[in-house]
């Protein structure tokens, strides 16, 4: 391994020294169809737009950007051989991608015998956590989002918290990192219900939670259209405490399906959705309302948050390859380590040799549904 | 009655009440040809789909609904003439196979025709809560359950005092003597699968208010509907019923008595469960007779 290494290495640097306006190579691997095309879909059409942009602006270093993506249409097997194209085919300076969990996690090993600095754009823990010297990632956890609502829950004097999970691999990741984390925050779980896929029916849950002595805040760990049934459920059975809702379900379409129902509910999401509402003075609002505006001009589809994660994994690589002077891998990887301060559509980011993510709680925005409409929590 | 176990009979009687007009539909294609109708969730998809296309176009509620059950039966009768009908002399295990495949066609279709997101159709009466005896109902659910009882005697009254309605069932009995006796298989075939096609498509638009729809939702409604069909003993009327509401109150019950966590276990084991100690289902007959 260590040779090949060495072998790469070395091969790049012949190469670097031998054309230095080489294009800049940037690989993706993206879920564009498939049962995660909600992810890969905005991901991509972001990549592109801002490699165009980038280029008609002169490009990088005074390099042009060139975007190699492939679809992996949620597939981790396809997520590894993909990678591997990329690697040894392609030979990209940066990777960014795998819109999944599963997809990254496939690609991690790659990247690391290949000593490729690579960007994972998937939500879980375990991609940054142990910390592995070639990976980093843009989206915030699920972690935080527990962290935030048990943060909030608490500011209101709630403490006995139930939680109502769906049974996708969303709502089970959420709901084992909200059970890991709940009494460093001072909460006390007290209910723990669930609910399977497809279901059209929470009330019996939901009874149960209601019934359950003591129960000051439910929280509900879901995507999908079950999170928009259990709060219609929740209003039928007139349950009076506080509602919470995950960052899963952070668009206007929960919203909308939920009706009134949905007034009053709370949830953790980032300032991306909000962008316009953002006070003036907030140090987000700019990176945001461009972003934002820039991709609903150029689709004309409602922006969502994890085009945003492509986003910050392409302006996180160009600007640690001006910090590095050039796509020499080891130099960017150090760079990405080292950056401070970046302002991203998901919040500031600040790595360390720890920290391969780099976000802290402020990247979230407690949310309050009022009127129809996200209003944000001071 | 305690408020607790009437807020949980509640939701078993709305969602058996789902299932039994699902498993109806299987229950009246089985009958007329023996095929087990996997595409029968894709009906339900396609009522609540359409109806919600055809209300966000601007057509009235009512208007919308008959529209969608319109459409529905025309893919169902779609379905039979160029899926099952070309292949009439295949064994049932090949026919359950094509309509299989044409569930994932129609999944697909859907996708393509509407989009991939998650629709919802307003309640017809209005959404403020019922109370009864300390739970409460929505308005929807007495939509539910009335379309269905109204559904079922309409089925009662088709089968037992129409002539095609009687055809079918002589079809379902005897297929060979019908046939001597003048019916035309082929035609009550074609009305079965149109019929089972609206019955879905009527349940699809009767819970889209309450629990949504989306181009794959047919899938787990028309596992849990095929499941009471066999509860109930696949090909009865009554026995498709009874297996809904069944499997209905089973699935509310586990769920607010022991644990929300294995509630379609429960479902599942108990129909395990009916295959293997009662074949022939709650309201079975040996089949004997139709030999």
């Amino acid at each position: 391994m260590f040779f090949r290494s060495l072998l790469a290495v070395g091969a790049l640097a012949l190469a670097s020294a031998v054309q230095a306006q080489e294009p800049i190579r940037i690989g993706a691997f993206l879920s564009v169809t498939g049962p995660a095309a909600f992810l890969g879909d905005p991901e991509q059409k972001t990549l592109e737009l801002y490699v165009e942009k980038i280029n008609a602006a002169g490009g990088v270093l005074g390099r042009k950007l060139q975007l190699y993506s492939y679809d992996s249409a949620g597939d981790a097997e396809k997520a590894r051989a993909y990678v591997k194209r990329l690697i040894e085919q392609d030979k990209v300076d940066v990777l960014v991608g795998g819109s999944t969990t599963g997809e990254t996690m496939a690609a991690v090993p790659l990247a690391e015998a290949a000593n490729v600095p690579f960007i994972s754009l998937a939500g879980a823990v375990v991609i940054i956590e142990p910390v592995k010297k070639w990976v980093f990632k843009t989206p915030h956890t699920d972690r935080m989002a527990c962290e935030k609502v048990f943060d909030d829950m608490r500011a209101r004097g709630a403490t006995k918290v139930a939680l109502i999970s769906g049974a996708g691999g969303f709502d089970r990741s959420m709901r084992a990192e909200c059970l890991k984390v709940a009494a460093q925050r001072g909460v006390q779980i007290v209910a723990d219900e669930s609910y399977g896929a497809g279901d059209t029916d929470m009330t019996a849950q939901l009874t149960k939670i209601k019934n359950t002595p003591g129960v000051q805040a439910v929280l509900n760990c879901g995507f999908g259209q079950g999170p928009a049934i259990v709060t219609k459920n929740y209003r039928q059975l007139g349950i009076q405490v506080p509602f919470y809702q995950s960052h899963g379900v952070a668009s206007k379409q929960y919203v909308k399906l939920s009706g009134d129902a949905a007034e009053g509910v709370r949830l953790p999401a980032a300032a991306l959705l909000v962008a316009e509402t953002l006070p003036a003075a907030d140090k987000q609002k700019k990176v945001v309302v461009d972003y934002k505006r820039e991709y609903e001009a150029r689709f004309k589809s409602e922006v969502s948050t994890f085009g945003g994660h492509a986003y910050d994994g392409l302006m996180l690589a160009v600007d640690a390859i001006k910090r590095a002077g050039g796509t020499d891998r080891a130099k960017v990887r150090d760079a990405l380590e080292s950056t401070k301060g970046y302002m991203g559509t998901a919040g500031v980011v600040n790595m360390s040799p720890k920290d391969h993510m780099g976000l802290d709680l402020s990247a979230f925005r407690m949310l309050e549904v009022r009127k129809g409409d996200w209003t944000l929590v001071q | 009655m305690s408020a607790e176990l009437v807020q949980f009979l509640v939701a078993g009687i709305t969602l058996g009440a789902i299932y039994a007009l699902v498993a109806l539909g299987f229950a009246i294609i089985y009958n007329a040809s023996h095929v087990i109708n996997f595409a029968q969730g894709e009906f339900v998809m396609i009522g609540g789909m359409a109806a919600t296309a055809f209300v966000d176009s601007g057509l009235p509620l009512p208007l919308a609904a008959a529209a969608a059950v319109a459409a529905a039966t025309l893919v169902g009768i779609a379905l039979e003439k160029l899926a099952v009908e070309p292949a009439r002399n295949a064994s049932v295990v090949t026919l359950i196979i094509i309509t299989i495949g044409a569930s994932i066609l129609l999944r697909g279709l859907a996708s393509l025709v509407w989009d991939k997101k998650i629709h919802s159709l307003p309640a017809f009466t209005g959404e403020r809560p019922i109370a009864i005896g300390g739970a409460t109902l929505l308005p929807q659910t007495l939509w539910v359950l009335g379309a269905t009882v109204v559904a079922v005697a309409a089925l009662w009254w088709f089968f037992n005092r129409t002539l095609t309605g009687s055809a079918i069932l002589a079809v379902s009995h005897n297929r060979l003597a019908a046939r001597l006796m003048g019916i035309s298989v082929r035609r009550v075939l074609m009305v079965s699968f149109g019929l089972s096609a609206g019955l879905g498509a009527l349940a699809g638009i009767l819970i889209a208010p309450i629990s949504f729809t989306s181009w794959d939702v047919g899938v787990m409604l028309g596992l849990k509907g095929f499941a009471a069909a066999i509860l109930g003993g696949l090909g009865s009327g009554p026995g498709a019923i009874a297996g809904g509401l069944a499997l209905g109150l089973i699935e509310a019950l586990g769920a607010g008595y022991l644990s929300s966590a294995y509630k379609d276990v429960f479902a599942f084991v108990i129909i395990l469960g009916a295959l293997v100690f009662l074949p022939d289902g709650l309201a079975g007959r040996r089949a004997a007779e139709r030999v």
